[in-house]
């Protein structure tokens, strides 16, 4: 257990270096920071004098460590584009993209689970086939136009749900958050589901996979045979053994939640990181897409090792070893 | 000539083809998908206008609703775009693109991943375990994260004459680049298995070379879930290129591909007019569907674990 945690966290700093060195080069290579600070009409002597300040004549080792530093305090310098530091920009995106993030996998692991179960069991009902057939459709349509479509129907037909934006917010210290008021609710509805039918889909698809496979295993069919209740047997031995999966693959998926938000922020107008990296891209505004980088970088990092945590936490087999 | 006619009849007797003609719905994406691919393909002959050819683009005839609504025209279909091109014919057009770039992006990380299985599998030792570690760095990044950035990246360095032209293959290379991990991993596996048979033996024996033992007596062994992979990935990889392109990272709109022509109506769509993005919309779900359909039988029929 131990050797497979050190492994682990081997493998945690090993990423964090690439995604740091990758950040540090999009940072230093890709625009000349000193055009930027100065503008082109500076004097020659203002250029040297801002190259030492900020350290550019030294080695590229040198800065990279500089680079490496400052990112673990959250300095990551001053944004080319609005002039504010970058982890502010970075800061005041994130609630609203987590917010997004986590309701859809609420959504999607509340349904998903069930309805993967329920196709497994009953493979040749009528519902089963329409769930499957919708996932199949779940899994073929890009978000953005299932948000475009949600669009159409609620906001420009019906008139119900506003098609942009984030609502009212509550602030709660640096956190803001659109849970607490009704217009914050109602603009959350649209682009969560947006973002959770493909997850919901994958999930639903994946749990059924497993217990169809876990269903054919002795054991299971040993519980069978030991009269247990078709509910006990399905429900604590089938489910539990095809749960295995699920967990690795959810943490999978927030992370990628995270790079598909960007899709759903852009169709909806909404205020998070996706938007902020979607501008930064526009103007090449290089201090924020490296602060990106290294912040989904540590973030997909961090998910990765709770996931490996709760497996030993779920599978004996791990901790026996 | 007699040869690939009997080739062709024990196809037909096999397993494969009998669970095909067994289930209708397989058929039925099957035939979508060939017509799809075919519309794509033969674009330049059967759409009805050519959209590309701004001496046939008339602005009277911007923003047609579809023929059979109030306003439409029977000359063209589906109506048209805010440039008076016919829809129809972008769809055939922009199809073109979306399955060109998913085939070649699907061909560039297969490539790399069979090769580098192969190595590693083969080889195994310190080789191994730097291709599958740096395997295992990438995974923790989504791919469409990893396309996202090479494309933006490119977007930005590329200078401004080259970046139109150079689009096409930046997109395939950003899509195909994030792919490779899962085709090295299930090729790793089964070389893994097939190294230690006895017929790779009798080719050593042989002297047979390393290179030849690989490609030609391992290589055909592994071939059958890459394949799955690889249907299974093309519908992914056609999905990533139409949202790179709907954010505007994709292909430019002088090369539209689907997700182009969906962006370039999104903004139109709150003022009513729905089918200049709608349209390309179904045809890409349509697509990825049935490529779906077809890649899910697939697995599920050489997946030994369901038999």
């Amino acid at each position: 257990m131990i050797s497979l945690l050190a492994t682990r966290l081997t493998s945690v700093i090993l990423v964090m270096l690439v995604v740091s060195a990758l950040s540090f080069s999009i940072f230093n290579f890709l625009g000349d920071p000193v055009n930027n600070i100065l503008g082109v009409n500076a004097t020659l002597a203002q250029r040297e004098e801002l190259r030492v300040a900020l350290g550019l004549d030294q080695s590229t080792f040198v800065q990279f460590w500089r680079f490496v530093e400052r990112a673990v305090v959250g300095d990551f310098g001053i944004s080319y584009r609005n002039r504010q530091p970058v982890v502010d920009l970075i800061l005041a995106r994130l609630p609203a993209t987590l917010e997004l993030v986590m309701c859809a996998t609420v959504i999607a692991l509340a349904m998903g689970i069930p309805m993967g179960v329920y196709t497994a069991l009953k493979p040749r009902g009528l519902l089963s086939r329409s769930l499957q057939f919708g996932s199949l459709l779940g899994i073929s349509m890009p978000q953005f136009l299932i948000g475009m479509l949600l669009i159409l129907v609620f906001s420009v037909e019906l008139r119900w749900l506003s098609a942009f934006g984030r609502g009212e917010v509550v602030t709660l210290g640096w956190w803001t958050t659109g849970l607490l008021t009704t217009s914050g609710i109602k603009a959350l509805i649209m682009p969560t589901i947006t973002l959770a039918v493909f997850q919901v889909s994958m999930i639903m698809r994946l749990v059924r996979g497993e217990m169809l496979e876990v269903v054919r295993t002795d054991f299971v069919k040993f519980a069978r045979a030991r009269g247990l209740s078709d509910r006990a047997v399905y429900l604590t031995h089938a489910l539990r053994n095809s749960l295995l999966p699920v967990i690795t693959i959810t943490g999978l998926q927030i992370g990628s939640l995270i790079a598909f938000a960007i899709v759903v922020e852009a169709v909806f107008q909404w205020p998070g990181m996706g938007m902020l990296i979607l501008q930064a891209i526009e103007f090449a505004d290089f201090p924020v897409m490296a602060a990106y980088l290294a912040f989904v970088g540590f973030s997909f990092v961090t998910i990765n090792l709770v996931v490996d945590l709760i497996y030993l936490a779920v599978d004996p087999r791990l901790r026996a070893k | 000539m007699s040869q690939l006619v009997l080739r062709l009849k024990a196809f037909g007797n096999s397993e494969l083809a009998w669970r095909f003609r067994n289930s209708p719905p397989v058929i039925f994406a099957a035939v979508a998908l060939i017509a799809l691919v075919f519309c794509a393909a033969a674009a330049s002959l059967i759409a009805p206008h050519n959209p590309f050819d701004p001496a046939t683009l008339n602005i009277m005839d911007a923003r047609l609703p579809p023929a059979w609504i109030d306003g439409g025209s029977s000359t063209y279909l589906l109506g048209t775009d805010e440039q008076g091109r016919d829809i129809l014919s972008t769809i055939f057009y922009g199809m073109r693109v979306s399955i060109l770039v998913g085939i070649a992006a699907v061909a560039f990380s297969m490539t790399i991943g069979v090769a580098l299985g192969l190595i590693a599998g083969y080889l195994g030792g310190w080789v191994d375990t730097v291709i599958m570690r740096l395997g295992d760095i990438q995974l923790s990044f989504p791919t469409i994260m990893i396309a996202f950035f090479i494309d933006g990246v490119a977007k930005i360095v590329m200078p401004i004459g080259m970046r139109e032209e150079m689009r096409f293959y930046v997109v395939i290379l950003a899509i195909g680049v994030a792919d490779w991990v899962q085709f090295a991993r299930t090729v790793r596996a089964a070389t893994m298995i097939e190294r230690r048979k006895d017929y790779v033996a009798a080719a050593r024996i042989s002297e047979v070379g390393n290179v030849r033992i690989l490609l030609a007596h391992i290589l055909p062994n592994t071939i059958g879930p890459v394949l799955v992979l690889a249907t299974l990935g093309l519908g992914v990889a056609i999905l990533t290129e139409a949202i790179l392109s709907f954010l505007g990272l994709g292909m430019p709109p002088s090369q539209p591909s689907l997700g182009t022509l969906i962006r370039a109506g999104n903004d139109l769509l709150l003022s009513g007019e729905w089918w200049i993005s709608l349209f390309p919309g179904a045809a890409l779900v349509l697509l990825v569907l049935a490529v779906n359909i077809v890649g899910d039988w697939l697995r599920d029929v050489l997946n030994p674990r369901l038999r």
